[in-house]
């Protein structure tokens, strides 16, 4: 909800520095799943979920200049370049715009990248409105991520970065937050390999979800910026990097991202790790496909 | 001596209206972790669910005609009882052999709903025709009676369904919920059963 408000505050200053102001829907259709519309405001163009009470903006981007992030989290996620190293095998949950893809495969065009979406016409519309770029590397497939992760498990596939991008503004797929499903994502996670998972819960739902990690992945590093709307996860590596390894990365990595408009210092400075800092009671319970009453507790 | 039991026959329809809602519900969340969470798992849980409901009022209804007694009556909702308990026990095995076995997750998501849903939901239908058959005395009043029992049932139905939904799943496991139902299922055919008993002593005493 939080990042909705930031959303919101961003969209309304760039909205204040744009010749045109008003927002113009350009494309809109009904999909099994929701309303989708894209909406240009001047050189502003938004991938929006219209859910009744309000729109959220999923993924955005410049029209002038399509390499640059818009939103925060997407920048967040990159964080996840810090603990690894040239990824090969990437699987995206959740394509929203297809920002992440064509950012990655812009980095690494020898990694192979999966996207997952379970919504055709969230694809669609990616390809038409947002330039999501696909080739051999680059796939998308219409599936629940959870059915995606189960079968690739069964046919023994990994990937050393996950992305979970699943969320939108206003619902968790309740079984993409479970134990259950943190288990079998750690299954198809390859030796020495990251989860980045982007999310917003708040109040009781981000101690929940914090114990959930926790139970599947240990100790993971939180992501957030100062205004901590967002935050991206980063789960399932075997040691946490030092402070000399970090300095090293960003320092590698800082211009290769500034095309993206990704500050990977200041996002650096944003990591924190869930060692000897929990920020959640230990008697929390942890989500399970049992209990996964993850949208009633998100208040 | 019908007197004395209509409450609870509309009671125990009530209740079975209830439990039928209720494990609908959380058929989505139990399909949920092999076959997605998408429309077509609705689809297949409400198919089954209508499906096997019609076969049961058939069944129910076959069976009140012959020596109808509230004995008889108890004795489903046991049966039913001890037919949805495998939905706690093994959902898992079974759903992860069809999951398996099934690449389609329309078809898979049909199958597992068959597979835990079909036989107890038959069960449960019979109820409705039956609890006719018990509470009509004149063929007058069938149809207001017909009328009340659906009222009740469907009224369970509804509550059956917002109560899961809103305030168990929060409170509860999915199995332990289920099992809940079951044993309420259960006890209350134990009850009709026992009450039987007792009223057909009755005469005796008189």
């Amino acid at each position: 909800m939080r990042k909705l408000t930031v959303r919101c505050l961003l969209l309304v200053g760039v909205t204040l520095f744009s010749n045109a102001s008003i927002a113009k829907v350009i494309h809109s259709e009904r999909s099994l799943y929701r309303n989708i519309l894209v909406e240009e405001t001047g050189d502003l163009r938004c991938l929006k979920f219209d859910e009744k009470t309000r729109q959220s903006s999923q993924s955005c981007m410049y029209k002038s200049k399509p390499k640059k992030l818009v939103f925060n989290y997407t920048k967040l996620t990159f964080a996840s370049l810090l603990m690894i190293d040239n990824p090969k095998n990437v699987l995206i949950i959740g394509l929203g715009g297809g920002t992440l893809s064509n950012v990655i495969h812009e980095l690494y065009p020898q990694a192979t990248i999966k996207n997952v979406e379970i919504d055709p016409a969230v694809i669609k519309v990616a390809r038409d409105y947002f330039d999501f770029k696909e080739s051999e590397k680059v796939t998308s497939k219409v599936q629940d991520g959870r059915i995606f992760i189960k079968r690739a498990a069964l046919k023994k596939q990994t990937f050393d970065w996950i992305i979970l991008d699943a969320f939108n503004g206003d619902y968790i797929p309740e079984h993409l937050l479970t134990k259950e499903f943190f288990e079998e994502i750690k299954s198809v996670l390859a030796e020495g390999g990251i989860v980045a998972a982007n999310t917003f819960s708040s109040s009781k739902l981000y101690e929940h979800e914090s114990a959930t990690y926790h139970a599947v992945f240990g100790d993971f590093i939180n992501v957030t910026t100062a205004k901590k709307s967002n935050r991206i996860i980063l789960a399932g590596f075997n040691k946490a990097p030092t402070k000399e390894h970090l300095t090293e990365r960003v320092k590698k990595l800082a211009p290769l991202l500034a095309p993206y408009s990704i500050d990977i210092d200041a996002v650096s400075k944003g990591m924190r790790s869930t060692k000897n800092n929990q920020d959640w009671p230990s008697d929390t319970k942890v989500l399970t496909d049992q209990y996964s009453p993850a949208n009633l507790l998100n208040f | 001596m019908l007197n004395k039991t209509n409450g609870l026959i509309y009671f125990l329809a009530f209740s079975s209206g209830f439990s039928i809602m209720g494990i609908e519900l959380l058929g989505g969340r139990i399909l949920a972790p092999f076959f997605g969470s998408s429309v077509h798992i609705w689809g297949s849980i409400i198919t089954v669910f209508m499906l096997s409901l019609s076969f049961g009022y058939l069944l129910g209804g076959k069976l009140s005609i012959k020596r109808p007694s509230l004995t008889k009556y108890g004795l489903i909702f046991l049966l039913a009882s001890i037919a949805i308990l495998p939905i706690a026990l093994f959902a898992q095995p079974i759903m992860a052999f069809i999951f398996t076995h099934v690449e389609d997750s329309r078809y898979g998501s049909l199958l597992a709903s068959t597979a835990l849903f079909f036989i107890p939901t038959i069960i449960l239908g019979m109820i409705s025709p039956y609890s006719v058959r018990l509470l009509v005395t004149d063929s007058e009043h069938s149809g207001q009676v017909a009328g009340g029992l659906y009222f009740v049932s469907t009224l369970g139905s509804a509550l059956g369904t917002i109560i899961t939904s809103f305030y168990m799943v929060l409170a509860f496991d999915v199995n332990a919920i289920i099992i809940g139902f079951a044993s309420f299922i259960g006890c209350l055919g134990l009850f009709a059963i026992a009450l039987d008993k007792l009223t057909i002593k009755e005469p005796v005493y008189a």
